[in-house]
């Protein structure tokens, strides 16, 4: 089996995997990672959303093999010594998530949404989380958390 | 899936010579149509060669007049270009709607048209502008490129490597969006140029097409009051779950009027 290498959250992994492995499979199975979900499979509901060299994609929608040598993001990396990421905090003061199933994917594309688009209003933070489903919060609350983090990042 | 090789070459000459030598190989560029339907199992390649690792098919150059997009260049690239922004706005515009950003960071405009989705948007813009596609063997003029449902003009193993864009006088484009996909329902795109007066359909029927009663009289007087005269037959447009035929016929018009006034600005 061909070998593939990448930086996952900072660190450097390589494990001997099938060409046809996503890389959700590899991150969930191969790495232990099981904070990026798989809610679809079908390319629609974005809770695969990972970042990778700084831009977020489904990771069920890549395969492991497309990412070998480049820098991958999870919802793992986020957090920096044991202090919520602000995008999490807002998250979690704004009561941005019931169940939590979306929520891995929901702040991993609402981190790259404020950094291309640091001031953001609503109808913009609304359109930019178009490829995230929630079924449960309806969203709302969702866009405040976005809101406040974007202040907090420095928007 | 099923299982398959996987390739990343560097160059072209390096991509020909896998698909060649592959049993049954298939490109893969952003891999946000072709994953899902390994997925699906709907198809079965030997060998997957992905052209991501070709520096040379990715980019955006802007002449006086021509916008030229290399073929794996992604769409949230073309939607954030200013230079496309600013010599053809409706393009900028339209790659901006395909899909949702994740899509966009992935996709490319050689998959979208290579693929010649029905729904799709890029196919409108290829042929309302009256664009060229490049490939590794030749150059293929819009009108001969889109040749039906998912068909194209490419042979097995033809490469896009770019398009090249005229850039025209004005040009608008307006789709009405499947709510769950943001694929077109219907998507129009109308331009005035060199060439004349171009009115694309996507989204209504089997393939992209261009509407001659719309164009003869837009030539005339390209403004949306005057399409009022122009009535799109329901006959042989798509019907599914979401939509009638009689219901997209009169869609076209609609969304033929906005992206006319979209032009006008
Ligand atoms: C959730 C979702 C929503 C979407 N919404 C929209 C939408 O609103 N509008 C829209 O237009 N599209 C939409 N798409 C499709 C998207 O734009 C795809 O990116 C596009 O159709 C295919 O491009 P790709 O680069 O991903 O190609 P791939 O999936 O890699 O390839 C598609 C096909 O093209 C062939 N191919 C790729 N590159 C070349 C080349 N250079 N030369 C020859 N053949 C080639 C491949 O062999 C394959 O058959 C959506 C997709 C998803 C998953
Ligand atoms: S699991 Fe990837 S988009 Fe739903
Ligand atoms: S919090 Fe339950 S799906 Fe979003």
């Amino acid at each position: 089996m061909p070998t593939v290498s990448m930086t996952v959250n900072g660190k450097s992994v390589s494990k001997d995997v099938e060409d046809r492995t996503l890389l959700v499979q590899f991150l969930r199975q191969d790495l232990g990672l099981t904070g990026t979900h798989v809610g679809c499979d079908t390319s629609q509901c974005g809770a695969c959303v990972v970042h990778i060299d700084g831009r977020s994609v489904k990771s069920c929608t890549m395969l492991a093999a497309q990412c070998d040598g480049s820098d991958v993001t999870t919802i793992e990396g986020l957090a920096t010594n044991g202090e919520l990421h602000p995008m999490q905090q807002a998250f979690m003061d704004n009561h941005g998530l019931q169940c939590g199933f979306c929520t891995p994917g929901m702040v991993m594309s609402a981190v790259d949404l404020v950094k291309n688009h640091p001031n953001a209003d609503e109808a913009t933070i609304r359109a930019e989380l178009e490829g995230n489903i929630c079924r449960c919060t309806g969203y709302h609350n969702i866009v405040k958390a976005v809101q406040q983090a974007a202040k907090a990042m420095g928007g | 899936m099923y299982e398959f090789a996987y390739h990343k070459p560097g160059s072209l000459a390096d991509a020909t010579a896998a698909l060649n030598s592959a049993a049954d190989g298939k490109l893969m560029a952003g891999g946000q149509t072709l994953i899902p339907t390994l997925k699906q199992r709907l198809a079965q390649p030997s060998d997957v060669i992905d052209l991501g690792g070709i520096g040379e098919l990715s980019g955006i150059s802007v002449s006086g007049d021509a916008v030229k997009i290399g073929a794996t260049t992604r769409h949230a690239a073309v939607a954030a270009s200013g230079e496309v922004a600013s010599a053809i706005p409706a393009l900028a515009k339209l790659a901006g709607g395909i899909g949702d950003p994740q899509v966009r960071n992935m996709g490319t405009i050689g998959g979208s048209i290579a693929n010649n989705d029905p729904a799709a948007d890029y196919p409108s813009a290829v042929l309302g502008l009256g664009a060229t596609v490049s490939t590794n063997k030749r150059e293929i003029a819009a009108d001969d490129f889109f040749t039906g449902m998912f068909e194209t003009a490419l042979a097995e193993d033809e490469i896009i490597t770019g398009v090249s864009f005229p850039v025209p006088q004005k040009a608008g484009y307006v789709k009405f969006p499947n709510p769950a996909s943001r694929y077109a329902m219907v998507g129009v795109f109308v331009s005035q140029g060199g060439g004349g007066v171009r009115v694309a359909v996507t989204g209504a029927g089997p393939c992209v097409y261009r509407h001659a009663d719309m164009e003869a009289v837009l030539s005339g007087n390209f403004s949306s009051g005057a399409l009022a005269s122009v009535a799109t037959s329901a006959d042989g447009l798509n019907a599914d779950i979401h939509a009638s035929a009689e219901y997209r016929a009169h869609l076209v018009g609609v969304m033929a009027r906005r992206a006319v006034d979209q032009a006008n600005g």
